[in-house]
């Protein structure tokens, strides 16, 4: 029979363990930051459609993680989604005509946001708006383009003169301007 | 005469529809050492346990203290509980606690007594059963005896006034046997208690009792001092007491004729 | 025929009562609970019986567990050209589904089924009766405090074997098979909410671990004081928790994803 001075510093051992592994959990497994907040700066994108962004995913330069999707709403004017980006103060000599795109990383990864930066001396700042936002690839989106196009000239190259642009070119310019436009 | 219990027509019936008493009536009077006797199986451990409310009749009273135990709500039988001790068959001590710990346990749960005070208390109450040596070893590493006289020692720990035996001599060899007739005896007349042993030793226990209460077959088949038990010539008092293995109480338990038990056998 | 329909019937009640008693049994505990002043002595000595002894076998379930996943886990993936995704498969399934649910499993082995044994000893020994007989309540006394150390210690088991198992893990996926240790923790990061994942993996476990602890309380409880009785009571007690950790966590992931 253990004393009962030895059974509660065991206790109070497993206790500690269990907190620490609950820290553990909340920051180091699900990245839990809304406790502590590094210091950061909001600016917002529009975009048409965001494909699977998610509050939380992440955002970066160059591949590196600067920040945050803080949150996203759905503008009941423009129809466009607002997507809200938290990030962070030590990346605060960011162009403010720097482009804003929603990427995947890998063929099955999560979509982030990457900022691709551009040469104005002004810098982004709290309340910020990125005028460029580039939407997601939707992937049925581009096999839909792509048998559209690739199956139309081959049945009615000459007959339908409208549509009728050369087919290979064709993909690549839609998808930049997809890309550009959207 | 002034009775601590009473039992009053008492009918009890085990979940199994097994009728274990069948209208009983006993007197334990204050002060004495009563002795309930009677065949293995014939209920006298649920007795205890009826008067310790850990039971409930199925019809009759039980007073104890002229307080009806079955009636009573559960914090007044537990204040009334406090009053009782009972010593198990197999002494019930706690296998996880010292001597002293068992022994010191009641008075830490109902007292608020320093730790000085509980130790004296403990080592005086260990002291009546000559077990104060004893007090730091675990109940496993006691003997039979030992164990029952540390339980005794536990059970009275709050200075009851009533203190129920179960079986204590069952299993004892003759010195131990020896030294716990002499102990309840002692207890009984030094502390003022009342005492009800339940056994089936019959020359031990008429040795130190008062009074005596045979029960057999759910009644009470005889009652009187010791003397008076021992003289009587009821058929099934006399084979009780004197160990006739044949009987009222027959040897055999209830069955079909041997002959046609066997043939049954071989036909199927 | 009909015999076979009255011993179903029998059975059927047999089944409700024991369920009865079950619920009266907790509302017993709950509803006496030990003074503080007497009980938290006692509820600490059961955390530490119930959960510190448990933490050896959780530990070292979880990390081999954690190990299994990333190993099994980096073999499918790396099909797909996902080898990256290996931490948020790892992460999501320990903390939503394999830490409650072994933690539980190994809980009803290690401490319920000792819990059960402890109680349907003391029980024949008389060391609950001899204690009621001292007009202290065996339910307040040995019950209570073992059922609050044991909905105690059960969540703060799932953490750790959380943890271990993450760790785990990392030690195939990273240093064993060479996985990027910024895109394990990071992909796990981004893929794993504290709320939706971490929290309802523990809210899980603490249904489980009152489940379990309930049912080894009230087998011990309720056991015939006999060594047959005591050890059929151990072995129902692992079943039942077995059987009810593993139905309920169906019932509670169903709730948890329908957004209840």
């Amino acid at each position: 029979m253990l004393s009962q001075r030895t059974i509660e510093s065991f206790v109070g051992l497993f206790l500690l363990a269990a907190i620490i592994a609950l820290l553990v959990l909340a920051f180091k497994v699900s990245g839990l930051t809304s406790f502590f907040k590094p210091e950061s700066y909001a600016v917002v994108a529009n975009f048409d459609d965001i494909g699977q962004l998610k509050v939380r995913s992440p955002v970066k330069m160059g591949g590196v993680l600067i920040g945050e999707v803080s949150s996203i709403v759905l503008d009941p004017t423009t129809f466009k989604a607002v997507v809200k980006m938290n990030i962070n103060d030590k990346f605060n000599d960011i162009p403010d005509d720097s482009s804003a795109s929603i990427l995947t990383a890998g063929l099955l990864g999560d979509n982030y946001v990457a900022l691709t930066p551009m040469y104005s001396q002004t810098f982004l700042k709290n309340g910020s708006e990125i005028q460029e936002a580039h939407s997601a690839m939707i992937l049925e989106k581009l096999i839909g383009q792509l048998i559209y196009k690739v199956g139309n000239p081959g049945k009615s190259s000459d007959s339908n003169a409208t549509s009728a642009t050369p087919p290979t070119g064709n993909i690549n310019k839609e998808k930049t301007e997809n890309g550009a436009s959207k | 005469m002034d009775n601590l219990v009473e039992v009053r027509n008492l009918h009890f019936q085990h979940s199994n529809s097994h009728i274990v008493f069948d209208g009983v009536d006993l007197d334990i009077p204050r002060g004495k050492v009563t002795t309930i006797m009677g065949p293995s199986g014939t209920g006298k451990t649920t007795i205890l346990r009826l008067i310790g409310g850990q039971l409930q009749p199925t019809q009759g009273n039980i007073l104890v203290a002229n307080q009806n135990v079955h009636c009573l709500s559960r914090n007044k039988l537990y204040e009334l509980r406090k009053k009782m001790g009972m010593l198990f068959q197999t002494g019930g001590l706690f296998t996880h606690l010292t001597v002293f710990e068992n022994v010191a346990f009641p008075l830490r749960e109902h007292t608020k007594l320093t730790e000085g005070m509980i130790r004296s208390l403990v080592l005086l109450k260990l002291e009546m059963v000559g077990l104060r040596g004893a007090r730091d070893l675990m109940p496993s590493e006691l003997s039979g005896g030992m164990a029952r006289r540390v339980a005794l020692a536990r059970a009275i720990a709050l200075d009851p006034q009533l203190i129920m035996y179960d079986e204590p001599f069952s299993g004892q060899d003759p010195i131990s046997m020896g030294v716990l007739v002499k102990l309840i005896r002692t207890l009984n007349d030094a502390l003022g208690l009342t005492s009800i042993i339940v056994s089936h030793d019959v020359p031990e226990t008429l040795g130190i009792a008062d009074y005596a209460y045979v029960i057999a077959n759910g009644k009470v088949i005889g009652h009187g001092t010791p003397e008076e038990v021992q003289q009587d010539s009821s058929k099934q008092l006399r084979q009780f007491l004197d160990g006739l293995p044949d009987g009222p109480v027959p040897f055999h338990y209830p069955a079909t004729a041997l002959t046609t038990d066997l043939t049954e056998e071989t036909i199927s | 025929m009909i015999s076979d329909i009255a011993v179903l019937g029998r059975w059927g009640i047999e089944t409700l009562r024991e369920l009865g008693k079950a619920g009266l049994l907790l509302l017993r505990v709950i509803f006496r609970l030990p003074d503080l002043r007497k009980g938290f002595p006692l509820v600490l000595q059961q955390i530490y019986a119930e959960g510190v002894l448990s933490l050896l076998i959780i530990v070292v379930s979880g990390l081999f567990i954690g190990m299994v996943v990333a190993l099994q886990g980096y073999h499918t993936l790396v099909k797909f050209g996902a080898a990256q995704q290996l931490g948020p498969l790892v992460a999501l399934s320990v903390t939503r589904e394999l830490g409650p649910v072994v933690t539980a499993l190994l809980f009803a082995g290690r401490a319920g089924s000792a819990v059960t044994a402890e109680i349907g000893l003391m029980k024949a020994t008389d060391q609950l009766s001899s204690m009621e007989m001292m007009a202290v309540d065996p339910i307040r006394r040995v019950i209570s405090p073992r059922l609050w150390g044991g909905f105690i210690s059960m969540p703060l088991l799932a953490m750790v074997f959380n943890a271990v198992a993450i760790y785990g893990a990392y030690l195939v996926g990273v240093k064993w098979l060479g996985l990027d240790a910024g895109a394990f923790w990071s992909n796990m990061q981004s893929s794993v909410d504290f709320h939706l994942d971490v929290v309802n993996g523990l809210i899980k476990s603490l249904v489980f671990g009152l489940v379990v602890i309930w049912i080894s309380v009230f087998q011990g409880y309720y056991a015939a004081p006999t060594s047959a009785g005591i050890a059929g009571a151990t072995t129902r007690t692992v079943v039942y928790s077995s059987l009810a950790v593993l139905g309920l966590d169906f019932v509670l992931t169903a709730m948890m994803i329908g957004g209840w």
